[in-house]
């Protein structure tokens, strides 16, 4: 069938060509996507639009749907509803400045994107990070992995039908939430990690709190093990769903919770430990299914994992400094600017150009974010501000598997596969 | 008092108006447009804390057809405006909206080639929500004030 | 610069400057990271090389850097991953400024497919042999690469509609 044919009849409101170009994606040398046969409308291929805004997408993705009955025959996905373009904006920010953007990359776990970014600066121009700032900054990284699976866990599971989740996984949430509030200031977009160390130090209350969740939350997950582990309904609607096989998973470059549900233990926390994470114990969970029920193992555990993580860092929090006090390489600390004339300077240097590194260096980092490998690429010229900074994003990555994924599910299991690769739009998009 | 005593027990006068708004106003459901950051202080803004219930705007209706008051939580993409626009136009007769977050007012931090400059540029706006993202409180100030807004309005006094 | 390779960077640079004499440019290191460059037309059989004989089975990313010379502006850079060895490794090819054309690698790796279509989105580059190739972030209708470093923070007015104001009808 002639692609004209299809413009003819496509009564889109807007963006006429870009719709036209998506439909005809769907066509291969096997399909054409026809219009609507008025003769038999049993023999027609039926084509569903779903999103951008769909409660179940996770934000605005869209997807379009081939179907044959009730059965997927092919995905085309649709991405790019929240981009703004982070990365030409970072090119006209300096390093400090960009932080706050990267807060809502992924903004159902920030402090991780914090670090990211911070780690990356640290390496291109060779800062030196306190002990403490470390460990601290393994806290907010993991308490961020749990702030990000519980609303996985809330959404994915209302998804699938039961509501009651949302309002437990929220409530816990909120928990993480108020820890985020003593902690940085900030119920969520935190910008708490600084390059050179934290903004500051853990509080006394913040730290009752942490001490507090930790003891009790794993308490709540073994509940809600209880009621899902032997949920029949859970069970049909997530065993053997939106199989991924591990060879597959490797190949279509499926990154975090969702590679290691289809079978490969790559996590970077063990693959290249980052801040300190070769000091501490714990497991990588990974599963051999590769379908959803597989992807809710490895989260739950993953959860476990960083409870567990948090009580090491909380035994082994050293004392001392919480940032660099290079003053060339980090923000004085608000003493100094305050009551001496070097430190207010210092601030006002930092502020207006921030951290040189060297021109022309390139360098890559990435860290173990809730939803897979987040690794920022940086090059310098020189000056304040990247020439390049890329985010190589783990939700754009695993939205990608869905086009794979989807094929030959039925169309009711969507919403649930959508939920199990758990995507953030913000980050895919940037 | 004339007529309520002889109609007796069981019986009040008042305005329409006041009786629709009063109705209107204490179940404004929203129509989530959760874009971005934002979109998750709205549920949290829906969930067990701060509870929403409590103003008559749990009923989260991802339909148009069924909703009142828009809530566009995030920056508005200009992809992504067309899709906006065309579900405000969806929605029926009275509709709010508020503009949740810098990014929905102004644009906000992301200053950028992709970004609309305030969704008032094709939606009218009836409440702005400072903050980036603003806690859920003050998405619940922000209801108040259009509850406020709804119960001033003279809507059937106007169509007679 | 005296270079620090590892066992698998090393073998990788014998093997590319044995087998590839032709393609392989250069070999250098910034931060502790080891790109290579080689030349574009080889880059589909420099991955398929890597892939199978030296274990980099996991592809973590594509990108473009607008590099804003008059020669060889534009630049993208494969980020390649051995699982075995654990290692990252960037491979480079240097495109020119009129007609930015490469051999797409979705052949290799099929993760390839998106990360292709989001350099071609944001700076022009073409990619030969892709399967899907549209763009990804902005519409079609948009004209321009706003990675670009000639195109503005702000964007060019007017090239991207806003919905009408009017109501529609339905």
């Amino acid at each position: 069938m002639d692609t004209k044919h299809i413009s003819d009849q496509l009564d889109s409101k807007f963006f006429k060509e870009h719709q036209e170009k998506l439909y005809q994606a769907l066509e291969d040398k096997h399909t054409t996507v026809e219009m609507m046969d008025q003769d038999d409308p049993l023999h027609t291929k039926m084509v569903l639009n779903m999103g951008p805004q769909h409660p179940a997408t996770h934000g605005v993705l869209r997807l379009i749907l081939q179907l044959d009955g009730e059965l997927i025959e092919k995905v085309k996905v649709d991405v790019g509803y929240l981009h703004r373009g982070v990365e030409k904006i970072a090119e006209n920010k300096t390093y400090q400045e960009f932080m706050p953007y990267t807060d809502r990359m992924d903004y159902l776990s920030p402090y991780a994107n914090n670090v990211a970014l911070c780690t990356a600066v640290e390496k291109i121009a060779n800062v030196e990070v306190p002990e403490r700032a470390h460990y601290i900054r393994m806290i907010g990284c993991e308490l961020s992995r749990i702030s990000s699976h519980l609303i996985w866990l809330g959404t994915m599971i209302m998804d699938a039908g039961a509501v009651s989740y949302f309002i437990w996984a929220f409530r816990e949430r909120e928990k993480v939430l108020d820890i985020y509030d003593q902690l940085t200031g900030h119920r969520f977009t935190v910008s708490h990690a600084r390059i050179g160390g934290v903004a500051n130090d853990i509080t006394d209350t913040a730290m009752a709190m942490i001490k507090d969740f930790a003891d009790k939350f794993p308490q709540e997950l073994k509940d809600w093990h209880k009621t899902l582990d032997r949920n029949r309904i859970f069970f049909d609607r997530n065993r053997g769903v939106g199989v991924l096989e591990t060879e597959d998973a490797l190949e279509s470059g499926a990154t975090g919770p969702t590679l290691r549900g289809s079978g490969y233990a790559y996590d970077v926390r063990t693959f290249e430990p980052y801040a300190r994470y070769d000091e501490v114990e714990f497991e990588v969970p990974t599963r051999l299914e590769g379908d959803n029920l597989a992807r809710y193992y490895v989260r739950m555990e993953e959860m476990h994992e960083s409870i567990r993580i948090i009580r090491q860092c909380l035994d082994k929090l050293p004392k001392g400094p919480v940032r660099t006090d290079n003053a060339k390489q980090a923000y004085p600390s608000k003493d100094e600017v305050y009551y001496s004339m070097e430190g207010m300077i210092h601030d006002f240097m930092m502020t207006d150009t921030g951290i040189c590194p060297p021109e022309g260096a390139e360098a890559y980092h990435a860290v173990e974010a809730a939803k897979g490998e987040l690794g920022y690429y940086i090059q310098s010229d020189g000056s304040g501000h990247p020439w390049r900074l890329k985010i190589n994003s783990p939700s754009f990555k695993n939205i990608q598997i869905l086009e794979q994924i989807l094929d030959g599910e039925m169309v009711a299991d969507t919403v649930v596969i959508i939920g199990g690769v758990d995507p953030v739009m913000g980050e895919c998009d940037k | 008092m004339g007529i309520e005593s002889a109609l007796g027990d069981g019986y009040f006068t008042t305005q329409i108006d006041s009786l629709t708004n009063w109705a209107r106003s204490n179940a404004a459901w929203p129509m989530p447009m959760g874009l971005a950051c934002c979109a998750i202080e709205m549920m949290a803004f829906a969930g067990p804390k701060y509870d929403a219930a409590r103003f008559g705007s749990e009923v989260m209706r991802f339909s148009p057809r069924q909703s009142d008051v828009m809530i566009v939580a995030g920056w508005v993409n200009y992809k992504m405006a067309h899709a906006i626009r065309r579900i405000w136009d969806q929605m029926p007769d009275p509709k709010w909206c508020i503009a949740m977050g810098a990014c929905a007012s102004t644009g906000g931090m992301h200053r950028c080639y992709g970004v609309v400059q305030g969704c008032d540029n094709f939606l009218p706006v009836d409440a702005y929500v400072s903050g980036c993202p603003p806690r859920p409180d003050a998405l619940l100030h922000a209801l108040m004030k259009i509850q406020d807004k709804i119960r001033t309005e003279h809507s059937v006094m106007l169509d007679t | 610069m005296d270079l620090e390779l590892s066992e698998t960077q090393q073998a990788v640079v014998d093997g590319l400057s044995g087998d590839f004499t032709d393609a392989f440019i250069e070999v250098y290191q910034s931060s502790g990271d080891t790109f290579i460059r080689v030349e574009s037309e080889a880059i589909v059989d420099i991955c398929r090389y890597l892939k199978d004989e030296h274990h980099f089975i996991y592809l973590s990313d594509v990108f473009g850097i607008d590099r804003f010379t008059s020669r060889e502006r534009f630049e993208v850079v494969y980020n390649i991953i051995s699982l075995r060895a654990r290692e990252h490794l960037f491979i480079k090819v240097r495109l020119p400024e009129e007609n930015p054309v490469v051999e797409s690698i979705t052949g290799v790796w099929k993760s390839a497919n998106w990360m292709e279509r989001e350099v071609y989105d944001m700076f022009g580059v073409e990619f030969t042999n892709h399967p899907d190739f549209r763009r990804i972030f902005m519409p079609e209708d948009f004209d321009y690469f706003p990675l670009r470093k000639e195109f503005p923070l702000l964007g060019i007015p007017g090239s991207i509609d806003l919905p009408s104001t009017t109501p529609d009808p339905e």
